[in-house]
This record gives C-alpha cells, sequence and structure tokens, in this order.
C-alpha cells in the first residue's frame, strides 16, 4: 500500500515499461476477461433476446400489436403515470439534494461532512419493502403520525401519487448527495476569488462559473434519480398495491398471470417500452458525465 | 411534502451572498429540515413497533421474529444466494478487470457497457426476460439435456437462478469498487515485479493483488452482501421466498411484526454498510 502515494514519480516509467510488457501479457490478458464476457453475454443476452423475440411475437409470428397494446388503454396511464413520478422525484431530489450537499460542503465541521455522508450511502441503498413499511408505520392509514396529528381526517393519504414521491425522495435525496458532493468539491475556491477579485458579485459567480461547471453534474444526477425512481418496484408494490398506476406494477401484474389470455407478451412489449425510456434518459447521462469529469478532476 | 417544500425553497437565493451570518442560517435550516425528514420516518417506525394499543409498551413485535415460521429458513436462504454471488461476481470480474488494465485496454469500453447495462435496464424488465427463457424451457426442450439443467437452477432449496441474475444485478457496484482499489495502486509495476521474481499466475494474484485490493474487494462484497438482502422484484417475480419476500409475505397476519423486521433487516443492513465504510477510511488512513 505504501506506494500508492507516490503515483507521480512512477508515472513516468510507467508509461515506457507499459510498452515492453504490453506484448508479451496479451495473450492471457484477453483470456482473463473472456469468462466475464461470456457470462453476462448468456445471463444477460439470452432473457434480453427472449424479451425483444416476445414483444414483438404473438401465437409464434411476427407482429406489433403487442407494442400497440402496451401503449393504449390502462398501460399507457401507468407508463405516463411512471415517467410523471420519477420526473418529479428526479427533479425535487436534486434541487433538494444540491442544496443539502452545499449546507454540508461548506460546514466547517468535519464530523458532520462525514456524518452525512456515510448516512447517504446507507440512506441511498435503503428501498424496497422496508422502506414501504417503514413510512406506511409512520404516515399509513394507522401510521404513529397519522394518528398522533389527525392527518386522516385532513383528507391525507400515503397511498398516492403524491405519497409515493414523498417515500421515493427518500432514497433520492442521498444519492443526490452523494453524486454532487464531489462536483461541489471541485469548485475551487480559486475560481470564486478570481471572480470576485475581477468584481464578480456572488449571483454572478454561479451564474457564469459555479452552475455551467455544475451542470453535468447535475442533470447526470437528474438522470440517475429518474432511473431509480423509474425501475423501482419493491417500493411500490408494498405499498400502494396498484391504486397508483405504474408500468412496473402493470408488468408484474402481467407476468404473475393477470392478464387476458393470448395476451401474456403485453408484459414483455411493456418492459421493452421502459427499456427505451430508461435508455434514453442513460443516453443522455454518459456523455455529460464524461464532460464533468474533465473539469472535476 | 407539505412540510418539506415550503421550508426550503425560500432559501433559494440565500447562499449567494457571501456574507457568512446569512450563510449559516440557511444551512441550519437546511440541515434542520433534512435531519426532520430523515429521522422522524424510523424513530416512528419504531414508536410503531413497540407501542401496542392496548397494553402500552412492549418488545413482543421484536421477540416474536426469532419464533415467526419461515424466518430462519429464509434468512438462511439470502445469506447462502449472497455468499454464491459474492464470489462468482468477484472471479468473474477481478481477472478480467485486470486484465484489461494489464493487456487488453482496447477492452474497457466494453467492460464499461457491460457493467452499466443493468443500471439502464430496470431489474423488472430482465426478470421479464428471465422469466421468459424459464418459461420457453419446458415447452423446447423437453427433449434436450439442457430440460435438465432448467429445472435444476430453479430448485426452490438454492435457486441458482437468482445467482446468475443477482451476479448480473452487481456487476456495476462491484465494477466501480474494484476499479476505484486498482487506480489506487500500481497495479502494471506489482505485477511485473512478482512475475519477474518468478511467481505464477495465481500466486500474483492471490498473494499480491488481493492483498494490496482488500478495501476495494471488501466493499465490492459489502455492497452485493446488502443488495442480494434487500432484492425483492427479481425473487419474488420468479417465485422463491428469500428475506425479502418473506417480510411481505407475514405482513398482512402481523402488522407491527412485518415492521419490526424491516427495522432488524435495516438495521443488518447499515450495519454492514458502516462496517464498510469505516473500513474504508481505516485503510485510507494508515497508508
Amino acid at each position: 500500500m505504501t506506494d500508492t502515494s507516490s503515483t507521480a514519480p512512477a508515472r513516468l516509467p510507467r508509461t515506457a515499461k507499459a510498452r515492453s510488457g504490453g506484448r508479451r501479457l496479451r495473450s492471457p490478458g484477453w483470456t482473463a476477461a473472456l469468462p466475464l464476457l461470456i457470462f453476462v453475454g448468456l445471463a444477460f443476452g439470452i432473457p434480453a433476446v427472449a424479451l425483444l423475440g416476445g414483444a414483438f411475437t404473438s401465437e409464434g409470428s411476427f407482429t406489433t400489436a403487442n407494442l400497440t397494446e402496451s401503449l393504449q388503454g390502462a398501460y399507457l396511464t401507468a407508463l405516463l403515470g411512471s415517467v410523471k413520478l420519477s420526473a418529479l422525484v428526479a427533479v425535487a431530489g436534486a434541487v433538494l439534494g444540491t442544496f443539502l450537499a452545499q449546507a454540508v460542503v461548506t460546514s466547517r465541521f468535519r464530523a458532520l461532512r462525514e456524518a452525512v455522508l456515510t448516512a447517504s450511502g446507507v440512506l441511498a441503498n435503503f428501498g424496497g419493502v422496508p422502506l414501504a413499511f417503514a413510512w406506511i408505520a409512520t404516515l399509513g392509514n394507522s401510521g404513529v403520525l397519522t394518528r398522533s396529528l389527525g392527518l386522516d381526517s385532513a383528507g391525507w393519504s400515503l397511498y398516492s401519487f403524491w405519497g409515493l414521491a414523498l417515500v421515493y425522495l427518500y432514497f433520492s435525496i442521498p444519492l443526490m448527495v452523494l453524486v454532487v458532493v464531489p462536483a461541489l468539491d471541485g469548485l475551487r475556491p480559486q475560481w470564486r476569488e478570481a471572480a470576485r477579485n475581477n468584481g464578480a458579485s456572488a449571483w454572478q459567480f454561479w451564474r457564469y462559473v459555479g452552475i455551467p461547471v455544475l451542470t453535468p453534474a447535475l442533470l447526470g444526477g437528474v438522470v440517475l434519480l429518474f432511473g431509480g425512481a423509474f425501475a423501482a418496484y419493491a417500493t411500490a408494490a408494498a405499498m400502494v398495491g396498484t391504486v397508483v398506476p405504474l408500468v412496473t406494477l402493470q408488468i408484474a401484474d402481467a407476468l404473475t398471470g393477470n392478464v387476458l389470455i393470448g395476451h401474456e407478451n403485453v408484459a414483455l412489449a411493456l418492459s421493452f417500452d421502459m427499456i427505451v425510456v430508461a435508455g434514453l434518459v442513460m443516453a443522455v447521462y454518459l456523455p455529460l458525465q464524461r464532460r464533468s469529469a474533465k473539469w472535476l478532476r | 411534502m407539505a412540510a418539506l417544500t415550503p421550508a426550503v425553497l425560500p432559501d433559494v437565493d440565500a447562499p449567494r451572498p457571501a456574507r457568512p451570518r446569512r450563510v449559516r442560517v440557511w444551512r441550519g435550516v437546511v440541515l434542520a429540515v433534512a435531519a426532520l425528514y430523515f429521522v422522524v420516518p424510523l424513530l416512528a417506525s419504531f414508536v410503531f413497533t413497540v407501542n401496542d394499543p392496548v397494553r402500552g409498551f412492549t418488545l413482543d413485535a421484536y421477540l416474536e421474529i426469532f419464533g415467526a415460521e419461515g424466518f430462519v429458513p429464509s434468512l438462511l436462504l439470502s445469506l447462502g444466494l449472497a455468499a454464491a454471488t459474492i464470489v462468482v461476481v468477484l472471479a468473474l470480474t477481478l481477472p478480467a478487470m485486470l486484465a484489461v488494465r494489464l493487456s487488453a485496454p482496447k477492452l474497457r469500453p466494453v467492460m464499461e457497457v457491460l457493467c452499466t447495462l443493468p443500471l439502464v435496464v430496470p431489474p423488472i424488465t430482465f426478470v421479464a426476460g428471465i422469466g421468459t427463457v424459464l418459461r420457453w424451457g419446458p415447452d423446447h426442450l423437453a427433449t434436450t439435456p439442457f430440460y435438465q439443467t432448467v429445472i435444476a437452477i430453479q430448485n426452490p432449496a438454492f435457486p441458482v437462478v437468482l445467482v446468475i441474475a443477482y451476479v448480473v444485478l452487481a456487476l456495476p457496484f462491484v465494477y466501480r469498487a474494484l476499479d476505484a482499489g486498482l487506480g489506487a495502486m500500481d497495479v502494471r509495476t506489482l505485477v511485473e515485479a512478482a512475475r519477474n521474481c518468478g511467481a505464477s499466475w495465481p500466486h500474483v494474484l492471490l498473494r499480491v493483488i488481493v492483498p494490496n485490493l482488500k478495501s476495494g474487494l471488501a466493499s465490492a462484497s459489502f455492497l452485493t452482501l446488502a443488495l442480494v438482502l434487500g432484492e425483492y422484484t427479481v425473487a419474488r417475480l420468479l417465485g422463491f421466498q428469500p428475506f425479502s419476500v418473506w417480510i411481505v409475505t407475514i405482513s398482512g397476519a402481523n402488522a407491527a411484526m412485518s415492521v419490526a423486521v424491516s427495522i432488524f433487516s435495516l438495521l443488518l443492513t447499515w450495519l454492514l454498510l458502516l462496517v464498510l465504510s469505516t473500513a474504508g477510511t481505516n485503510r485510507r488512513s494508515r497508508s
């Protein structure tokens, strides 16, 4: 481990060595990567092919009927519901998470920073069923807060679109904090000082320096949050059943046989729709991440 | 939502003025609201489990967990699946990542795409694909030896198909963790030094790389463990019953106990993640 700190002096001779050593090592190199490639190819490729095949066939013949059906009626409502919920959670989570991160980054207490980052690491992984149950116990129909504050008579229901958004933010905000803290750390104090020395106001600093440098990280965070909320199934299933129309709930419903005979492949078509939406959103993320990495090294 | 939004938004402009006094107020408000939002559900669910409407304070919900039907088998199944997943995913990923670093840098983009795909593809669509393959198996492969394989990987006592799915789902996390670990050490120099001294490849891997990569391997393992323990979608839709699915199964019968089990599983996961993060910092401060 001692040699890790001395990367700078070690780097120069390394490039020279790389050339001489590379040729000799090539053949074991390829073979060592093969098991992983084959595994992913099989474990990921076969289901993917099955999904595509199923989405575009009905009783053995090629058709786009499944796809058309998956974009109509209740299925379309569910897909749009998912997109709306995820977009709301992504934007709200990104804004709130950025403020929390900024509050932590500008704090002088190291302990606070460590505590918030550790808690974020933990809470960002807090999804699924336990999250749903914790919120049901808090704000559900017989939840502790619902009873003690009399929220049910005020018309509050956790089992709704807004309730789900509130719960999803619980793991989205910490994820945003984790994403955006390195970016906020990368805003060098020198930039701010330089701006101030040149007579820029704080607003001008953020408008012309801070926000442009942070934009890729912020948008990247929005995309991650969107993906997380879009794909979430366990929390929604444990919380709302099918009260709120969501595409993941519809797919699960169709997969477990709750669908008309001959329409089993609609679940696969819906899955295909989901992958297209998630893929489009992620396609925005990768180039952005590369751009922000350039500045925040 | 009602409590959260108005309290934070009016302070939107507060960080911009550079005067430290206003900044401190803004920071205090943000931190207080965040603390409230994140702590209240945890406290409330704890109160929910210990506060019986009839008898008052009681810890019965926690004591009942260990005697509940299906608790031990489902937890053991989850832990077994996690152990198998960790072994498989590390055995597949570590050699591949070393190979990419040492001798096949052209494979790097391929690896990155492969290890990002599971993040892009929602788990539920992955299950839809797996489910189709598994249903397709009995219909078309009944006369071939593959049929036995399809049946065997679905053995409810130890569903190998879940391990396969979890390895794919864990790839992104393992890749990031190992990539950070490998980036912190001079892999090429270490490997070449060891090879020049006559060490075999397995020896290099186990005696040179692994000891230097301890914190990266630990974080990859813990993240995988947390993922497998909490995973619900794949297991539920393929019809198996590890720990996370069992919690939902019992929730209908006993609400307090299901929340208690949730808290229990949370504490377990958090403990693991905390161990992981402290192990990481110790490692860093020592080196």
